[in-house]
């Protein structure tokens, strides 16, 4: 069974508070959770949204029917009550004007007055959503302990057990299994992975959907010895970034498109110099300021190509907070490995989208570093940029060893790092900077694959879009469709195993994506000569989910 | 002291022969010696330009980076290893102009490192045009008919915003240079050296004639350095009535690595022991 319980109102009445009350009371005592956000781009007012689905089975994206409303304003209502199902049920004050059967109008302002705590009717709304989907009190008041300091914790938990009291039950779930999980978003999950992979340097410019990474990492740094710099702007984070890296920390940087866009020219300073580098894209609707807190996979096209001149890169896209723990990891000992960039693409949707899942392995990540030493360098003077079969030199890091320096140049230059114009070094080196291209597709990882062995439709996407095509695979197997989608999370270089072999057989292949260009289907076309015969494309800056997935592909496509 | 010729290298210097930049390099050499660091302790980083080309003609380690950007790279390698002496080489288009940005909030952040700007009044590797110092009116080969935009000036800028240690020196006058340069690389936080510098190819105006009319040095016995509004004043004076060389401005305060305490107590944070198993406890957070 799962449930969708949504969470509505304007900004700062406290939507936020609820729905971390809702999610971990539910999550410790057992169910799968997965909560997206749906938020404007301002401090007050406005229109907000959070959906939190829970259930007895796993739970990868988001749904857009709903079993409960908690309404914190009319607007809510009059947004959302079509979306509610036939049993469904909205939670309000009691002074909101709403006709609808099924609302349980508690005097949830009164029951914050009666704790002393006007801030406590969120509190006292979440009591009364327990209780209509008839779960006991166990395990919530340590819920309340843990979330807020001693005396409001004491009044909100009073208030939400005044409204768990005043609401009828409604649901009969079955019970759920012991808790084990962890409950964490896109953004959380890369800055673990971060912190895991051994990043000791995060520089960054507050960008939404990107800040949480910076966030995440900063309030850890005294407890980890990392360093977490807020910058003046983009350019400065990715260049001061490339400083750490050439000193020899694991560095790191994010950014969403407009800040990406500004880091650009440094991205090509990164392929001149060859010094690791990680950077985050956390794409949110262009173009320029676009929509700040809205979702899209518009920028796989401008990360391909961004930087002048030509230079080997890797880029992934994760998929899921599972995914984005251990890739973030992954590519840390990538640019280390070759010495390149490694571009990770998430999105506003995968930013904030919790989902529970199994605690991460810490035990399958390494730090790689790939250092050379002293024993390796031959000469007298040390040849940064060395000739070598890979095309990856030996790398030191500047003053570890006696009489050894090292020289990172941005223009073309000799195997010292010192500027040349010599047509025969400039060739040797373009050749051994794009022989890193080879090896990077040594290391890329095959797509994801759901569905029936020998699919008719083959559907394509990567990134965020995995958990609601997954879901939309599932229900079109339940139908009995012979249906498979290969999701992407490896992007360049593209992984074309799978690819090719789904889609030799496949009658109809089908990108589905979160841009109006149908950027995947065009790197799939440009790398393999594969054409799509139809997509499912959304621009509107909400993410698709399975039941609209379905409900277009029999429309538009089937 | 260290024997300068460390720091030499063979390569070939593309500087046009009388430029400025030949009598900066071997001041930063003698300088480097005198407080014998040897080449590998130090990195020469910078951005874009004849200035910038400084990492090129040294012994030690190098970056050079994007026109512009010489400061964020700067911080960003002695935030990772203290132990290394981080100092910047660049012009004035990059460091006022293109890089302006970086230099106020690299003032701010006051990490350890020294910022030395052959100011030349003019961008030299690109043939002549305006740079952020060149005078209101002054012909360039772009601005035809003069410079429509007033010069700004550097050192009153960088005590406005705070920097602790703001400094001038001529390149026409190595000794008093390479005193200035050491006493920078010596100081704790951001030390800025504006150097005048000539450009014989482009800056038709200020000559090395025309810098040695007018420079003179502070009198270090009537002048107290550490009076913020008297720096800012002593900052102002350009021109004819007189150019101040030496120490406008030094206050100890704060760095960046006292602000970051464990940076400052532990180890250099390239040195930073961390194994994943390290970072599992946060699990916790997410339960
Ligand atoms: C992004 C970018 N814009 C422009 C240039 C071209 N450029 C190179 S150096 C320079 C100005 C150099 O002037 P300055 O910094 O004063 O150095 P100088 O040559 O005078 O020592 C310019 C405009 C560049 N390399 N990169
Ligand atoms: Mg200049």
């Amino acid at each position: 069974m799962k449930y969708n319980v949504l969470i509505g109102g304007a900004a700062g009445l406290g939507i936020d508070t609820i729905s971390i009350l809702v999610e971990k009371i539910l999550k410790r005592k057992g169910f799968f959770i997965y909560s997206n956000k749906d938020y404007m781009s301002r401090v007050r007012g406005g229109h907000n949204f959070i959906q939190v689905r829970f259930g007895t089975e796993p739970i990868y994206s988001h749904w857009p029917e709903l079993d409960v409303i908690i309404a914190l304003d009319k607007e809510t209502v009059e947004f959302h009550a079509e979306r509610l199902c036939a049993a469904g049920v909205i939670i309000c004050d009691e002074s909101l004007k709403i006709e609808y059967s099924r609302t349980v109008k508690a005097p949830l302002a009164q029951m914050a007055a009666e704790v002393k705590n006007p801030r406590a009717l969120g509190s006292a709304a979440a009591g009364a959503l327990l209780k209509i989907f008839g779960q006991n009190l166990e395990l919530v008041k340590e819920v309340f302990i843990e979330k807020f300091e001693r005396e409001t914790a004491e009044s909100n938990y009073h208030a939400f057990q005044l409204g768990y009291e005043y609401a009828p039950k409604y649901f009969e779930i079955s019970a759920a299994n012991k808790d084990s999980h962890i409950l964490i978003n896109g953004n959380a999950a890369i800055a673990m992975g971060a912190l895991a992979g051994g990043v000791s340097f995060y520089a960054s410019y507050p960008m939404t959907p990107a800040t949480s990474i910076m966030t995440q990492l900063s309030m850890r740094q005294d407890d980890t010895g990392i360093v977490v710099e807020q910058v003046e702007d983009e350019i400065s984070a990715i260049n001061m970034a490339l400083g750490a890296s050439y000193a020899g920390v694991r560095a790191m940087t994010g950014t969403s498109g407009g800040g990406f866009a500004l880091m650009v020219e440094a991205l090509s300073l990164q392929g001149a110099m060859e010094l690791p580098l990680v950077v985050v894209n956390s794409q949110r609707p262009g173009p320029s300021t676009g929509i700040a807190t809205r979702t899209e996979q518009s920028d796989l096209d401008f990360v391909l190509t961004a930087g002048h001149g030509e230079f080997p890169r890797m880029v992934l896209a994760v998929r899921n907070p599972e995914d984005a723990f251990y890739q973030t990891a992954r590519a840390l000992n990538i640019a280390d490995q070759y010495q390149v960039l490694v571009i990770i693409l998430t999105d506003q949707y995968l930013a904030d989208a919790a989902q529970t899942i199994e605690p991460f392995d810490y035990s399958r990540i390494s730090i790689d570093r790939y250092f050379a030493e002293a024993k390796d360098i031959q000469g007298e003077r040390y040849k940064r940029y060395m000739p070598t079969e890979s095309g990856v030199s030996p790398r030191i890091i500047p003053g570890k060893i006696a009489g050894a320096v090292v020289l990172s140049d941005s223009h073309e230059h000799n195997e010292y790092g010192h500027i040349s114009e010599s047509a025969e070094i400039r060739t040797a080196m373009m050749n051994k900077r794009m022989k890193k291209l080879e090896l990077l597709a040594q290391e890329i990882q095959e797509p994801e694959y759901f569905g029936v062995e020998k699919p008719d439709m083959l559907l394509l996407g990567w990134g965020s879009m995995q958990g609601p095509m997954r879901e939309a695979v599932e229900l079109l197997m339940q139908e009995g469709k012979p249906v498979g989608a290969l999701v992407f999370g490896d992007l360049y270089p593209l992984p074309t195993k799978l690819l090719k072999k789904y889609a030799g057989t496949a009658k109809k292949l089908i990108n589905i994506e979160q841009n109006f260009t149908g950027q995947l289907a065009k790197l799939i076309r440009q790398e393999t000569g594969i054409f799509m015969n139809d997509s499912i494309l959304n621009y509107n800056g909400r993410q698709l989910d399975s039941y609209t997935i379905c409900s277009r592909l029999k429309k538009e496509v089937l | 002291m260290l024997d300068p010729r460390i720091y030499d290298v063979k390569d070939e210097i593309s500087w046009c022969p009388g430029c400025g930049n030949y009598n900066i390099l071997p001041s930063l050499k003698q300088a480097l010696a005198e407080l014998e660091l040897q080449p590998h302790q130090v990195v020469i980083v910078s951005g874009i330009g004849q200035a910038a080309k400084t990492p090129h003609y040294m012994n030690a380690n190098g970056f050079n980076g994007l026109h512009g950007r010489a400061v964020p790279p700067a911080q960003g390698m002695k935030i990772a290893n203290k132990n290394l002496k981080v100092i910047i080489h660049s012009g004035d288009g990059d460091s006022y102009g293109e890089g302006g940005n970086h230099l106020l909030h690299g003032i701010r952040r006051n990490v350890d490192i020294t910022h030395i700007v052959h100011n030349n009044q003019i961008y030299g590797l690109t043939k002549g045009q305006a740079s952020p110092t060149t005078a209101l009116g002054q012909k360039t080969t772009m601005q035809f008919d003069g410079n429509t935009s007033d010069p700004i000036s550097p050192l009153a800028l960088a005590v406005s915003i705070g920097c602790g240690f703001v400094a001038r020196a001529f390149s026409g006058d190595k000794e008093h240079l390479v005193e200035i340069m050491k006493e920078a690389i010596n100081y704790k936080g951001y030390a800025l050296i504006d150097v005048l510098q000539p450009c014989i190819a482009f800056n038709k105006v200020n000559t090395f004639k025309w810098y040695k009319d007018r420079v003179y040095k502070i009198d270090d016995t009537s002048y107290d350095n550490s009076d913020r509004v008297a720096a800012f004043q002593k900052a102002l004076e350009w021109g004819d009535n007189g150019i101040p060389l030496g120490v406008l401005y030094r206050q100890e305060k704060s760095t960046y690595f006292d602000r970051v305490s464990y940076l400052e107590e532990g180890p250099a944070l390239v040195d930073r022991i961390w194994q994943p198993k390290d970072a599992e406890r946060f699990m916790e957070d997410f339960r």
